[in-house]
């Protein structure tokens, strides 16, 4: 197969398996979040909460060895709670992966200080101050990203946005984030759909300005379909009785395990901090 | 290009909450104006939109494909304001649901992508297209060339934000806390990537998607092409540009002259004739000039002309300013305010020089 070929076939193949990997990231957090852990019974409202002080105290903390004990209890919530590890793994290592890769790694050699170690073949001086700040950055990345991924994998969406109601998030702003997931999902499968539809009907091989064209239009159709989606959801709102006014039911309680969590993640991010300082 | 959580301090990501806030405010503000009611389901679609263009891979010269954000795009087909907060949305989404950008780095996030790329791609945009009709070829290169502005003024911004960290946030050890590189190794580490492939990416996208609506949904091109502009008769409307953006982009640049203080040592080639006596500044030269040593005296038609005209306030600050800083942010804007006076004088000197042909050539009545 040729270069050009394979590219092609690249372009159509990756679009759409991200598409596909977003899906299934989205469905499979919806199931992780009606599994039967102990995170999952836990009030929206705490878990918001305890994952937001739990991030704050990742970025306050000055010390590694704090940073590793805060991804360590994450790390053992997700197990107690049932969420499933290698789901948690692939967010995380996306989420902090890349970034490590092109930005934390360069940072061994790149960052003045006390040689401890040269790289082979290269010969490049990795310094104890690079070392610390490479592990800084991966290790912050990923204990944050995983308090992220422990909220979103225990709780479904909707919730989470209710729970934004109760730190007095504008209704308007709840409002929009929650209609915008549901069409994330549908304009997802409608760009998936059409990219598998071109796909089925190319045969041959495409120049590159006419895959460029491809993609624009690709976006394109999708854009007018959404604008023309955004005048018909409208339309359908203002039959139900939309004026406006946008209302979200508020029926959580707090039971006595919740508010044990709640002081135990305030503890925890308390402390965190204090001795990270 | 989202940044992580762990890159910025908790300072910087406070601080970029707060810069994005107002914009946000105001852009809802004016939607609000605009839409009223539809404004939820607008703003959803929008959202949703930008997230899954995210996600497209755009095929570029060379075989390579790159990301482009579709921030350009919204801002031209949506507006500003529309487009700040629908991008902003979508990065929230990302950030909670995908992992993609941090939750303390959202602010920063939204700051850099949302509200800088949306004013900078619209700017760019409108400037340079201009009075063009909606159908016109060159409003697909302005569309293009503003997503290039977009996302390289975004990615700089980022990069400046990643460049500060290690000036203020340092353990015992002398390690970097948060991002480790400064200005110098950030700007252009982040810049190569940006103004090779993702600002082509962004071009190529941006650029296709209005010459796909130009044919197909002309009128989603009308909201910001400015009042006067027809369809498609081709006539200009022989109104005079505005001048807006660009007072707007001057104004930018005056906010950013504290940046400079950052930067360390003379610009290279910005040495004073004393400059080569001095062994610290001797050394600083041979620094900034791949080890290249300079001569021993300061050359000597340097030296003759560097007496010819003394500068009112040397290295950009008056002496009875204590401040070196606060001097330099003021010289900068006086220097621009002066520049500026000195192209409103020559416009009207030449006005008053033009005006007798012009009086010549109307008929009397």
């Amino acid at each position: 197969m040729s270069g050009r070929a394979r590219s092609e076939r690249g372009l159509f193949e990756r679009t759409v398996d991200g598409m596909r990997q977003a899906m299934e990231r989205a469905t499979s957090a919806e199931a992780g979040a009606t599994a039967a852990g102990w995170m999952q019974r836990l009030d929206p409202r705490v878990k918001l909460a305890a994952v937001l002080a739990l991030v704050a105290a990742v970025a306050l903390s000055h010390r590694l060895d704090v940073i590793a004990a805060l991804l360590a209890a994450g790390i053992a919530m997700a197990v107690t709670s049932r969420v499933p590890l290698s789901a948690l793994a692939s967010g995380v290592s996306l989420a902090a992966g890349a970034f490590a890769v092109a930005l934390a790694a360069p940072a061994l050699v790149l960052t003045p200080g006390r040689a401890v170690a040269v790289v082979p073949v290269a010969g490049w001086v990795v310094t104890a101050q690079g070392l610390m700040s490479a592990c800084y950055l991966v290790l912050r990345a990923a204990a944050a990203s995983t308090f992220g991924f422990l909220l979103v994998f225990t709780t479904p969406w909707a919730h989470v946005l209710k729970a934004l109601r109760a730190f007095h998030v504008p209704v308007l702003f709840v409002a929009v984030l929650a209609m915008t997931y549901r069409y994330i999902l549908l304009l997802l499968d409608s760009a998936h759909d059409m990219f598998v539809a071109r796909r089925s009907r190319t045969v041959g091989r495409l120049t590159a300005a006419t895959r460029r064209r491809l993609v624009a239009q690709s976006a394109g159709a999708l854009l007018v379909k959404s604008l023309n989606m955004g005048n018909d959801v409208f339309l359908a709102m203002q039959a139900r009785g939309y004026r406006g006014e946008v209302r979200v039911l508020d029926d959580f309680t707090m039971a006595r395990t919740d508010w044990f969590a709640l002081a135990a993640a305030a503890i925890l991010a308390a402390v965190a901090v204090w001795v990270g300082r | 290009m989202h940044i992580p959580d762990g890159y910025l301090s908790p300072s910087t990501c406070a601080a970029l909450y707060a810069g994005a806030a107002p914009f946000w405010w105001v852009a809802l503000r004016r939607l609000r104006r605009s839409l009223h009611t539809r404004l939820v389901p607008r703003l959803a679609l929008f959202a949703a939109f930008s997230f899954v263009v995210m996600m497209f891979n755009v095929p570029l010269p060379g075989g390579t494909t790159g990301h482009a954000t579709g921030v350009a795009l919204a801002a031209i087909v949506l507006g500003p304001s529309a487009s700040i907060l629908a991008v902003s949305t979508a990065l929230v989404i990302q950030a909670f649901f995908f992992g993609d950008g941090g939750i303390t780095a959202l602010g920063a996030n939204s700051f850099n992508i949302a509200i800088v790329g949306s004013l900078v791609a619209y700017a760019v945009y409108r400037a340079a297209a201009g009075r063009a009709p909606l159908g016109a070829p060159r409003r697909v290169v302005a569309a293009g060339l503003a997503g290039y502005a977009a996302i390289n003024m975004a990615a700089l911004v980022t990069a400046v934000e990643f460049g500060i960290q290690p000036i203020f946030f340092r353990d015992a050890s002398g390690a970097p806390l948060y991002c480790p590189y400064p200005l110098g190794v950030a700007v252009p580490a982040m810049m190569v990537g940006h103004l090779t492939i993702a600002g082509f990416a962004e071009f190529f996208l941006t650029g296709g998607v209005v010459a796909f609506l130009q044919k197909t949904e002309p009128s989603l091109l009308a909201a910001t092409a400015g009042r006067g502009v027809r369809p498609d008769d081709g006539h200009e409307a022989g109104v005079r540009p505005s001048l807006r953006p660009l007072w707007a982009a001057l104004g930018l640049l005056l906010v950013l002259t504290p940046l400079g203080l950052m930067a360390g040592g003379a610009a290279w080639g910005e040495w004073s004739a004393s400059d080569f006596a001095d062994p610290a500044a001797r050394q600083a030269i041979a620094d900034a000039s791949f080890g290249q040593a300079p001569p021993d005296a300061a050359p000597r038609g340097l030296a003759r002309l560097a007496s010819v005209w003394t500068a009112p306030f040397p290295d950009y600050a008056p002496s009875f300013l204590k401040s070196q800083a606060v001097g330099y942010a003021l010289s900068g804007m006086f220097g621009a305010g002066l520049a500026v006076l000195a192209v409103v004088a020559a416009g009207a000197a030449l006005r008053v020089v033009r005006r007798p042909t012009h009086d010549r050539g109307r008929p009397t009545p």
